[in-house]
């Protein structure tokens, strides 16, 4: 199924939850609707499903206008955050819910419903605790049990609010790669809301990443993270540097360090901020006659094969702490320590001009 | 149950440590006072019977006159509390559902029948189902008469029981999460299915605690409704009524006999319905 939203809008009183949000859902696809609290991802999905009006703006499914259709008719499935299960029935009435409730032509028989409740039962692979009730579940297994729940009807698409966000750490990364299996298993168009980065860049196809109510970029995780479409999408996905410069007529300056910036040929002198992930951040002992920024290293986590450093600028061009990230064979051929001087150099970096509080609003 | 193991294993007088302290002086506390304030009064009664012989005491209970005053007594309160429940629930649904202007207002009136003095009430009540009174003449002229009735006992009664039931299934509907309703929405389910399936079994067994309440309230009432029921012998005289009869003629062992019978019916009630409590608290257990 196919969904699109069209010049959707909703205003809480002085809030704008959603600024007119276009947005093109492809069938089959894993779609993740990631930002920070407050981005407006939750009320979009809510909207999608029925149990938000909007103020305007609509709402296709497979081109059909679906923008006032009740919630019973869109046929959608919806995972809460905190399951919602029905505490005053068995797990296996959990699942049968949906189907029993169902106008008399359109139920299925007893035995009809069983065998379906304990298929579902079975892809959630859960089968053996049908008798239970809810309480007697750990989070993760209520939420494979909703899972199931929202797939005994049927549905055309899934929406999942936050669906992990409840859990514990070792739990959220299992049940992570148990949906996408189970979304490759199944091609149900699903959308899920998530204000977990990792969680987004690892699950979806697709990530729409949203801030006070408006989309800020939409693309594949590789994307997003690698070509990252403003200063918010940088440094709400993974971590990232921060340094201030200047651009002029298609060069750029952090420091002493000059860069290519032929995006932009007509800059007059600019105030620029320049972003560049940990692991694009070149470190040196020496400075090998090319310019390159001094700096300290303050603390060294040396755990894994990735050796993470974090380093003091010392040309005042990062207001905070840089943090680079070399391979431990690198770090030993160093032989770096704390409190030891080093000379960093971007390998890559991304220009924004302005300041970054312009930037970000 | 690991727990258990380790007390029982290394306390061989098998004291167990809580991290509550004082369980032994609350509990002992508690036993006195509830024996201070309850249970003695109560033997007493049992106590002051025993002056009956046996053919005596069957005599003065199934007297005509008193069976009457049960059946008025017990019927009338269980049907007050059962319009109750189906009523408080309503009016807990819509205080708690629906903003609306004077909610507050409304709110705070429920509680009233709590505050009033059941005189008043009966007196208020008396006053406007009376042939003359507001409501009563225009009842009358239509064949109901509920002053002077039966049918007055059960309204004193059903003014008396609302705010039991009301006040107990308030909180629990309050704290039904949205979300139940809405998952059962999105699952297909109607508006009337949603309230069937999910949200009364949740607050049935809140009703049922309004319930035993209300009934509870019912059958010990006695100053709302001397005044409304006329105390017609055999027709609308109360069971507590016929207890302070007997007083009024230094009867002591004929009123306690009676009381004896009441409290051990209501006890029979309140065990009944405690079991059914328990058994839907059971099937709809906590999270």
């Amino acid at each position: 199924m196919t969904i699109e939203i069209r010049n959707l809008s909703r205003q809480f009183g002085a809030f704008t939850a959603l600024n007119n949000i276009n947005l093109k859902v492809r069938p089959g696809e894993l779609l993740a609707l990631l930002g920070p609290s407050g981005s407006g991802k939750t009320t979009l999905l809510r909207v999608i499903a029925g149990l938000e009006t909007a103020d305007s703006g609509q709402v296709l499914f497979n081109q059909e206008d679906s923008t006032d259709k009740h919630i019973r008719d869109r046929h959608v499935g919806f995972v809460f955050q905190h399951y919602a299960l029905f505490r005053n029935m068995t797990i296996f009435d959990n699942v049968a819910f949906g189907l029993r409730v169902r106008p008399g032509k359109q139920r299925p028989g007893n035995r009809e419903i069983h065998q379906r409740v304990t298929e579902l039962l079975q892809l959630v692979q859960l089968d053996w605790l049908a008798d239970r009730y809810p309480h007697q579940l750990s989070g993760g297994q209520r939420q494979r049990i909703a899972l199931a729940r929202a797939l005994a009807v049927e549905p055309g698409v899934l929406l999942l609010d936050e669906p992990f966000g409840a859990l514990d750490a070792k739990v959220r990364k299992e049940l992570r790669a148990w949906l996408r299996k189970l979304h490759d298993d199944m091609h149900m168009t699903s959308i899920f809301v998530t204000h977990d980065q990792e969680e987004a860049l690892e699950v979806a196809d697709r990530i729409v990443v949203m801030n006070r109510g408006c989309i800020e970029q939409i693309g594949t995780p590789d994307e997003v993270y690698e070509k990252p479409a403003n200063p918010f999408v940088y440094e709400f996905l993974g971590h990232v540097n921060l340094f201030h410069g200047r651009v002029h007529q298609g060069h750029a300056w952090i420091g002493d360090l000059e860069v290519d910036a032929p995006e932009y040929p007509e800059a007059e002198d600019l105030n620029a901020i320049a972003y560049v992930r940990p692991h694009d951040i070149e470190v040196n002992r020496t400075l090998n006659g090319e310019p390159a920024l001094a700096a300290r290293i303050v603390h060294i986590l040396a755990i894994g094969p990735i050796v993470r450093l974090e380093l003091a600028g010392q040309d005042n061009q990062s207001a905070d702490n840089i943090y680079a990230e070399i391979s431990k064979a690198r770090f030993r051929e160093l032989r770096l320590a704390k409190g030891d001087q080093v000379f960093i150099k971007p390998r890559r970096l991304d220009l924004f001009p302005g300041d970054r509080h312009l930037a970000l609003s | 149950m690991s727990n258990h193991k380790y007390h029982s294993g290394k306390h061989h007088s098998g004291k167990r440590h809580s991290v509550l302290p004082g369980f032994n002086l609350a509990l002992g506390f508690t036993l006195l006072y509830l024996s201070l304030i309850v249970l003695i009064p109560l033997s007493a009664a049992f106590i002051h019977t025993a002056q009956l012989t046996w053919p005596e005491f069957w005599n003065t209970v199934t007297a005509p006159r008193v069976v009457a005053s049960y059946r008025l007594t017990f019927g009338a309160s269980l049907a007050a509390a059962t319009v109750n429940a189906w009523f408080g629930l309503l009016v807990a649904w819509v205080l708690v559902r629906y903003p609306f202007p004077g909610k507050r207002l409304v709110d705070a009136l429920i509680d009233l029948p709590f505050a009033l003095p059941t005189s008043v009430a009966g007196i208020t009540l008396t006053a406007i189902y009376a042939g003359n009174g507001w409501l009563g003449q225009y009842l009358e002229p239509l064949g109901i008469r509920v002053a002077f009735t039966p049918a007055g006992v059960f309204v004193a009664l059903t003014f008396i029981g609302l705010p039991f039931v009301v006040r107990t299934v308030q909180p629990v509907l309050e704290d039904i999460e949205k979300e139940l309703e809405e998952a059962a929405a999105m699952l297909g389910a109607t508006r009337w299915q949603t309230f069937r399936y999910i949200i009364f079994p949740a607050v049935l067994p809140a009703l049922t605690t309004g319930f035993a309440l209300a009934f509870a309230r019912a059958i010990g009432e006695y100053g709302s409704v001397i005044f409304i029921a006329g105390n017609i012998p055999m027709v609308s005289e109360i069971t507590p009524l016929l207890i302070i009869t007997k007083l009024e003629q230094y009867d002591y062992a004929g009123a306690t006999a009676i009381a004896v019978v009441m409290l051990v019916i209501s006890f029979i009630l309140l065990l009944i319905i405690n079991l059914l409590q328990w058994q839907v608290r059971r099937r709809s257990t906590k999270a």
